[in-house]
């Protein structure tokens, strides 16, 4: 296997642990190999960018460790679940409970207003409508959001939909916050507004981000940055040093 | 989650309106078809249905259906009469009578002759005149509905003659009754009366009406007369349910009827089912993040069924709702027969319900096999 992995961090600090995950697409002559031997260590209170060209099994991997896609092989251990022998029931409740997604696209759901939108991991989780609408409003009141509360999704700009869906990811309070190109559909001030609201209310002790990022300008946020090619992770650098900065 | 399912639902107004147009147009037109049927139906029986009173008809045993007259020996009476469990029996005229008008034309007319000495069979709804002046020589009631159509257009009017097998015929009263399914003017008169308007024949009698005596079964009394005269004995709902089969089985309107609600169900599943497989493929994205972000596969079935639960209350109560107007509109103002029981609306629920579901299943596979990943594919 010729993964580089982060170093073997003492189990109590690791939140993240990976090894030799390979994932395979198709059957037959048409297989697709996405990862091929990951090994990857996040810790906690870590915000972890993965980079790297499109194709290179960023968001496969990404899928992986937050339980929505299995791997072919290897080992995937969050906040100390073996999410690979965890029955497909538990790995649903894994998510609701312990992780938050913001996603490239925002995925917000047109028809509900901004604060039921950022309410709905609450609702999954159970939470009687009211109450959770009322949480929500105060975790998008923390993101400068307090004055668009009742606006639908189509009312708002893609800073302000990113932001929501930033209040989404971290409304139930998760332990893993995946942000897959949050800023890829932001101009640079919105891409920076929002890595800086990621890094201040999501990146806490206990807790874990990683951010699937094709964009140069938001890697200075990055504690550390794993650069992924071909399946691999090629290099693993301080967010100070990172590729982009060569 | 149900409520966010709603709101999925409802948020894309188009797509909501073309998936609930889609159930309406099938309840409409299975409501509306189902009960023009009913109402046709119940136009075939209304004349067993306005002879209140007698709780049993006999008649020849070869009869199918109300207007398959098939006369009787006079005599048959006294045979019905002392039959066992038979508290009375009378006679009772029925047939088609060519009337003759004063202005020349002519009119076909339902001919009814009642038991001269009790009027057994006579008609409750008379609004001039009475029952009594049926004693007067010559005398006939008519109802309204063919007095309007004999003389259109003038007011009801007592004293007006026309000429049955030439003999002078006097309207003494008017009275409502139910539209037969011929629509012919209604007269009714005195069996013996009858039976001089009626065309000379052999044999005149054409029902026997009796009532088992009290305490006594009227399908077992039936069952005994049968037994005894040969003839054959139907309870009053048993002849209006041999009639409505006889043009269920011989005639084709139920299946003319039944292709036009077929294809309301057809094209009301085709719309209703494509409109709500495209919802489901715009949203599957939107499933695919409820997911990702912890909702179990359980969750996403109700909330796809409570989708399509909320589209056939809503698209069944508009769609009963509009037929019962319809019906309501065309009954006062054209001759459409219109009759909406229960059971149209139960078979409407149902066929609403068959539509609802072949909708939720086509869109419930897509959703559970979508995979929680796909959101994060760009």
């Amino acid at each position: 296997m010729s993964a580089v992995h982060t170093g073997d961090l003492p189990a109590d600090e690791v939140a993240i642990r990976v090894r030799g995950i390979t994932k395979e697409f198709g059957s037959g002559g048409a297989i697709t190999k996405a990862l091929r031997g990951v090994d990857l260590d996040v810790s906690y209170g870590e915000l972890l960018m993965l980079i790297g060209p499109s194709g290179c099994g960023k968001t496969t991997l990404v899928s992986i460790v937050a339980g929505t896609l299995e791997p072919t092989a290897g080992d995937v251990v969050v906040f100390g679940k073996d999410l690979v022998a965890m029955r497909p029931g538990g790995k649903v409740a894994f998510r609701r409970e312990n992780v938050g997604f913001v996603f490239q696209a925002y995925n917000l759901l047109p028809a509900l207003t901004a604060a039921e939108n950022a309410a709905v991991p609450l609702i999954i989780a159970g939470w009687p409508r009211r109450r959770a609408v009322e949480a929500a409003a105060d975790v998008l009141d923390q993101l400068g959001m307090g004055d668009r509360l009742a606006n639908l999704p189509s009312e708002l700009s893609g800073g302000q939909q990113q932001r929501v869906a930033i209040a989404r990811a971290l409304v139930h309070e998760p332990r893993l916050l995946v942000c897959d190109e949050p800023t890829s559909a932001l101009d640079a001030e919105n891409g920076r507004i929002t890595m800086e609201l990621i890094q201040r209310i999501a990146v806490q002790p206990g807790r874990a981000v990683i951010v699937v990022t094709h964009d140069s300008r938001v890697y200075s946020f990055a504690d550390r940055i794993a650069s992924m090619e071909d399946g691999r992770i090629d290099a693993v650098t301080s967010g100070l040093h990172h590729p982009g900065d060569a | 989650m149900l409520w966010i399912a709603w709101k999925m639902l409802v948020g894309n107004r188009v797509k909501y309106l073309g998936i609930v147009f889609g159930v309406i147009f099938a309840a409409v037109l299975i409501a509306q078809q189902a009960s023009i049927f009913c109402g046709l139906m119940s136009l075939t029986v209304s004349q067993i249905r306005d002879v209140e009173g007698p709780g049993i008809w006999v008649m020849n045993s070869n009869v199918q259906y109300v207007d398959d007259i098939k006369p009787l020996a006079d005599t048959e009476l006294f045979r019905v009469k002392s039959v066992p469990g038979v508290e009375w029996a009378v006679r009772f005229y029925k047939g088609i009578a060519r009337a003759r008008l004063q202005e020349g034309s002519y009119e076909q007319l339902i001919l009814l002759g009642l038991d001269d000495a009790t009027f057994v069979g006579a008609p409750s709804g008379v609004f001039l005149g009475s029952i009594a002046d049926l004693r007067k020589p010559d005398a006939v009631i008519m109802d309204d509905a063919g007095y309007k159509r004999i003389w259109p257009g003038e007011p009801y009017r007592l004293g007006r003659t026309f000429e049955m097998n030439d003999r002078r015929a006097v309207v003494v009263g008017l009275t409502k009754a139910n539209r037969t399914f011929q629509s012919f003017p209604i007269v009714y008169t005195r069996y013996s009366q009858a039976v001089l308007f009626a065309p000379p024949e052999r044999k005149v009698l054409s029902f026997v009406l009796a009532e088992a005596a009290p305490g006594q079964n009227a399908a077992e009394v039936c069952r005994r007369i049968e037994e005894r005269t040969g003839l054959q004995a139907l309870t009053r709902s048993q002849f209006i349910w041999k009639t409505i089969s006889y043009y269920m089985q011989k005639t084709g309107i139920p299946i003319n009827f039944g292709i036009t609600v077929f294809l309301g169900f057809l094209v009301g599943t085709a719309i209703a089912g494509q409109t709500f497989y495209l919802f489901t493929v715009e949203n599957i994205r939107q499933f695919g993040a409820l997911k990702a972000m912890g909702t179990s596969n359980w969750t996403i079935l109700l909330m796809v069924l409570a989708q399509g639960a909320q589209v056939g209350v809503v698209g069944y109560g508009l769609g009963v709702g509009l037929a019962a107007i319809f019906g309501w509109i065309v009954k006062g103002a054209t001759r459409l027969s219109f009759f909406m029981p229960w059971q149209v609306l139960a078979i409407t629920a149902a066929a609403v319900f068959v539509i609802v579901l072949v909708a939720s299943l086509l869109s419930i596979r897509k959703v559970l096999v979508v995979d929680p990943a796909i959101v994060f594919r760009g």
